[in-house]
C-alpha cells in the first residue's frame, strides 16, 4: 500500500471542525491526491464529542484511522485532545487548542475536568503544540474563525504550499467573511507553534 | 472527479439512473439522501408522515410506470415492512429502489438490527458499496436489476458509508422513459388468489437471481496470497485490503442471494477461509450451511463496528497471516489522566428544557420517545423513565396506567415530538380515547424534525422543497379523535406550564399539552441577548446548573455563563431564587 497520511480533526459539536476538514480536503484533492474523509454525526452535533478522520495520499482504501495511526491530531478543545491520543503515532504530531469546554458530567459534579491534560500530552509527545486559537481568532475580528486559525497552523506542518490553502479558503468560505479568515489563516500560520 | 458521502453519491446515481420519485422519512446516517435528491429539479421528493407512507408512495410511483427511491434509516424499514413484504410478491413496474442505512456501533440509534435479513425474509436481493463510487454505480445497477427481475430492490449501506466521503466520477442523467401503464390486477391486487400465483414468481425469481450472482459484476475476487481467503461485504472491504494487504478477497456487492459456485470456488482454493462482516453472521451462516469449513463469528465480534484496529488485533493473534503494520497500540497508558465522557446535550436555548425542568421537579413517570429530547433523559434532568421506538410513549403510557392504575396515572405523561407525534403517535392517543385510559400526553411541538437536522414535517408547513403548505393543526387533531382537555403552553413560561402539568394530571380523562415553541436553531425572531450573572447576587446555590444547559458553568463556588453560546432563553434567569441571572443590558436598569 502507498504511504497514507493520516489527520484526525477532534473537538466539540459546534467548535467548526466540519469546515476545517472539508477545507482540508479540497486542499489534497487540489494537488491530486486520493482522499477519504469520515464523519460521525448524528447524536455527536448536540455538544458532544467529535471527530472527522481525514486519509490522503496515492490511493486511499479505508476511511477509518485506526487506532495509534494517526500522523497530525488537530485538537479544537483540551479535554478532546486528551481523549483521541491513542490514534497518535508514537512520533505523531498534536495541536492542541488551549481551550476548555467543560461536558456535562463536569458540570453536574460527577467528573472532573482532567487538569492536567496539556502537560501531560506534552510529557508524551515531543511534538505536542499548544495556542490559544480562540484569543487569536478574535484578534483576526471574528471568534468562529478559531477553526482556521488552527488550520493555518497545521498547514504550516504539511509539506503542501500555502497558495493552495489559500485558494481552497476562497472557494470555501463565502466572500463577507474572506478577510477575517485569510487573517485568522496567516495568524495560525506565522505562529510560533 | 467530486468528494462526496455516500449518502450524495446515491442521490446523484438516482438521478442518473432516470429516478422521478424519491420518497422518505428522515433518519440518520439516511437523511441526506433525500435532501440531496430533493436539489434536483427531475426528481419529485418528499418527506412522507413516516417510513410506511414513503415505501407506498414508491411503490405507487413504479407500479405507475417511474423509477423510485425510497430511504430510511435500518428500524425505519420496521415500521415499512408491511408494504415491503408484500411489494416483494406484486413485483414492479418502474424500477424501485429501497435504501436502509444501517447503524452499527449505534453512533445515533436505538438498536443495531442487521436489515439484510429482511432482504432473505422477503426474499428480495440485498446489494451492498463499500464506498461513494460504489454508491452512485450500484444503485444504477440496482435499478436494473429491479426491472430485469420486476422485484424491489433493498440497497443497505451503514453508518460509514452513509457519511464516509470519497472521490467519485459524475456521470449525465440517463434518459429513462416512464414504462406504460397497464391495468393488471393480477399482479397488484394482492387477495389470496392472486397472490398464491405470485408467491410462485416470486421462488422462480429467487432462483433466477441466484444464478445472477454468480455472474454479476457486483461480486468479485482479487486473489494474492491463498494462504487466506477473505469474504468481505460493504465498509469490510476496505478494512480488509488495508489491514490484510496479502489476502485473496471475495468481496461480494450482492450479500442475498449468495452465489454459491462462487464462493465453492472460492473456498476451495484458500487454505483458510474467512468471513468479516459487521452485526450478524449473514453470509457466514449460508456459507457454512453448505458444510464449507468457515470462520467468522467464532473470531469477530457480533457487537458494533468491526473497525481495522479490531481486525487487526484478531488477525495478529494467529501468525501464519500477514498483518500490515497496524499494531493495535495500548489503549490510554494507565498513567493519563482521566477524560470523562461527552454526552450529547439539550441546546443552549433548547424549549425542551423547559418541560424536563418541570417534568423533573413533578417527579412524575415519563413514558418517552425518540427525538432531541430523548436528552431529557440524562443528567441532570433526568426526567425519561422509557424511550423504545418512534411512536411507542403514547402506547406505553397505557400499559402502565393498566397495570398500575388509575393513581398511578396521575403522576404519568407520555412525551413525544411533533414529528413523531405525526409518524406514529397518532395512533396511540386514539388508542388512549378509545380504551379509556387518562393520561396526559405532552406533545413537543417545536416546528420542526429537529434531532435528524430540521426537516419539515407535515405540522411545519412546509414541504421538502420549500414550499408552503397548510400544516397539520395538531390541537385541533387531538380534540378530533375525542380527547376534549387540549392546552398549548410556551415550555419557558415554566410557572403556568407546572400548573397545566399539575391540572392535566389531575383529571380523570384523557388529556393533551402542547408545548409549543421553535427550535432554538431555527428561531431566528426571539431576543438573543445573552445572560449573565451578577456576582454579587450569585449566593452559589446552583439551581441553575440543574437545568443541564451547556453555557453555565462552575467557577469557584459561584457560576458562569459562556455569552458567545447563550442564546437567551432566560430560563436559568427564571429558576434562580435570588434573581442573579439576567439578561445583558438590563443590569443597571
Ligand atoms: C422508525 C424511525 N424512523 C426515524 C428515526 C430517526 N429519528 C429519531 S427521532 C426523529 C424525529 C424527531 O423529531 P421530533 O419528534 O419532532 O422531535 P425533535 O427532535 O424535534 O425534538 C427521527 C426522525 C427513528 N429513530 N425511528
Amino acid at each position: 500500500m502507498p504511504k497514507v497520511t493520516n489527520i484526525l480533526i477532534v473537538g466539540v459539536g459546534g467548535q467548526g471542525t466540519i469546515l476545517a476538514s472539508r477545507i482540508l480536503s479540497g486542499v489534497v484533492q487540489k494537488i491530486g491526491l486520493d482522499v477519504k474523509v469520515s464523519e460521525i454525526h448524528g447524536m455527536a452535533q448536540r455538544g458532544g464529542s467529535v471527530v472527522t478522520q481525514v486519509r490522503y495520499g496515492r490511493e486511499v482504501a479505508s476511511p477509518i484511522i485506526p487506532l495509534g495511526q494517526a500522523d497530525i491530531i488537530l485538537a479544537f478543545e483540551k479535554l478532546e485532545a486528551l481523549r483521541w491520543l491513542p490514534y497518535l503515532k508514537e512520533d505523531g504530531g498534536i495541536i492542541v487548542n488551549d481551550q476548555r469546554i467543560d461536558p456535562m458530567p463536569v458540570v453536574t459534579g460527577a467528573a472532573a475536568y482532567p487538569e492536567g491534560a496539556i502537560s501531560y500530552i506534552q510529557s508524551k509527545f515531543a511534538k505536542a503544540i499548544v495556542i490559544d486559537a480562540l484569543d487569536m481568532a478574535i484578534q483576526a475580528g471574528n471568534s468562529k474563525a478559531t477553526n482556521v486559525v488552527l488550520l493555518g497552523l497545521l498547514a504550516k506542518h504539511l509539506d503542501i504550499a500555502k497558495e493552495v490553502w489559500l485558494e481552497v479558503l476562497k472557494e470555501t468560505v463565502p466572500a463577507k467573511h474572506l478577510e477575517t479568515n485569510i487573517k485568522a489563516f496567516e495568524a495560525g500560520y506565522s505562529s510560533i507553534g | 472527479m467530486k468528494l462526496l458521502t455516500g449518502n450524495e453519491a446515491i442521490a446523484r446515481g438516482a438521478w442518473e439512473a432516470g429516478v422521478v420519485v424519491c420518497s422518505a422519512y428522515p433518519g440518520t446516517p439516511s437523511t441526506e439522501i433525500t435532501e440531496n435528491a430533493a436539489k434536483y429539479e427531475e426528481i419529485y421528493a418528499e418527506w412522507s408522515p413516516n417510513e410506511k407512507v414513503a415505501l407506498e408512495v414508491g411503490i405507487g410511483a413504479s407500479i405507475a410506470g417511474g423509477r423510485a427511491l425510497v430511504a430510511m434509516k435500518h428500524v425505519g424499514v420496521n415500521v415499512a415492512a408491511d408494504p415491503l413484504f408484500t411489494v416483494a410478491y406484486t413485483g414492479v413496474n418502474g424500477g424501485l429502489v429501497l435504501v436502509s442505512a444501517d447503524d452499527p456501533g449505534m453512533h445515533s440509534s436505538q438498536n443495531e438490527q442487521d436489515n439484510r435479513h429482511f432482504g432473505r425474509a422477503a426474499k428480495i436481493p440485498v446489494i451492498e458499496p463499500s464506498d461513494s463510487q460504489e454508491c452512485k454505480d450500484f444503485i444504477k445497477l440496482a435499478f436494473e436489476i429491479s426491472e430485469q427481475f420486476d422485484t424491489p430492490v433493498l440497497f443497505r449501506i451503514t453508518t460509514r458509508v452513509a457519511h464516509s466521503q470519497s472521490l467519485v466520477k459524475l456521470e449525465e442523467r440517463q434518459n429513462i422513459e416512464l414504462k406504460e401503464y397497464v391495468k393488471n390486477p393480477a399482479k397488484y391486487v394482492m387477495m389470496p388468489g392472486n397472490a398464491r400465483r405470485r408467491h410462485v414468481a416470486v421462488e422462480a425469481r429467487l432462483e433466477k437471481l441466484e444464478e445472477f450472482a454468480e455472474t454479476t459484476s457486483l461480486n468479485k475476487i482479487e486473489w494474492k496470497d491463498t494462504k487466506i481467503g477473505v469474504i468481505v461485504n460493504g465498509i469490510t472491504y476496505q478494512y480488509v485490503k488495508e489491514v490484510l494487504p496479502e489476502a485473496s478477497i471475495l468481496k461480494l456487492g450482492m450479500t442475498f442471494p449468495l452465489p454459491k459456485k462462487l464462493i465453492t470456488e472460492f473456498a476451495a482454493k484458500v487454505d483458510k477461509l474467512y468471513v468479516i462482516e459487521e452485526l450478524d453472521p449473514f453470509i457466514e451462516d449460508t456459507v457454512r450451511a453448505w458444510n464449507i469449513d468457515v470462520h467468522g463469528k467464532d473470531i469477530f465480534p457480533q457487537i458494533g463496528e468491526l473497525l481495522p484496529e479490531v481486525i487487526a488485533e484478531k488477525f495478529q493473534a494467529r501468525p501464519s497471516v500477514p498483518v500490515s503494520n497496524l499494531a493495535p497500540k495500548e489503549t490510554q497508558p494507565s498513567d493519563a489522566p482521566e477524560a470523562p465522557i461527552r454526552p450529547p446535550v439539550l441546546c443552549p436555548g433548547c424549549p425542551h428544557r423547559g418541560l424536563f425542568y418541570v417534568l423533573q421537579k413533578l417527579k412524575v413517570t415519563v413514558a418517552g420517545d425518540i427525538g432531541c429530547y430523548t436528552l431529557g433523559s440524562l443528567p441532570p434532568l433526568n426526567a425519561m423513565d422509557t424511550t423504545i421506538c418512534m411512536g411507542a410513549s403514547i402506547g406505553n403510557a397505557i400499559g402502565m396506567e393498566k397495570v398500575r392504575g388509575k393513581e398511578f396515572a396521575r403522576k404519568l405523561v407520555a412525551v413525544i415530538g411533533d414529528s413523531t407525534f405525526i409518524h406514529s403517535g397518532i395512533t396511540g392517543l386514539i388508542n388512549t380515547v378509545y380504551n379509556k385510559a387518562t393520561t396526559t400526553t405532552i406533545i413537543l411541538d417545536n416546528r420542526t424534525t429537529g434531532m435528524t437536522g430540521h426537516q419539515d414535517n407535515p405540522a411545519t408547513g412546509m414541504t421538502i422543497k420549500g414550499e408552503p403548505i397548510k400544516e397539520v393543526d395538531l390541537a385541533l387533531l387531538a380534540r378530533a379523535v375525542g380527547v376534549e382537555r387540549v392546552v398549548e403552553v410556551d415550555p419557558f413560561d415554566v410557572k403556568k406550564l407546572e400548573r397545566v402539568i399539575k391540572e392535566e394530571l389531575a383529571a380523570e380523562e384523557p388529556s393533551v399539552i402542547i408545548t409549543k415553541r421553535k427550535c432554538a436553531l431555527i428561531d431566528f425572531e426571539s431576543d438573543k441577548t445573552p445572560c449573565f450573572v451578577h456576582e454579587e447576587t450569585c449566593i452559589g446555590c446552583k439551581i441553575c446548573l440543574r437545568i443541564g444547559c451547556p453555557c453555565i458553568v462552575k467557577v469557584g463556588e459561584k457560576v458562569k455563563i459562556d455569552p458567545t453560546q447563550c442564546n437567551g432563553c432566560n430560563l436559568c434567569a427564571v429558576v434562580c431564587p435570588t434573581g442573579a441571572i439576567m439578561k445583558e443590558g438590563v443590569a443597571d436598569a
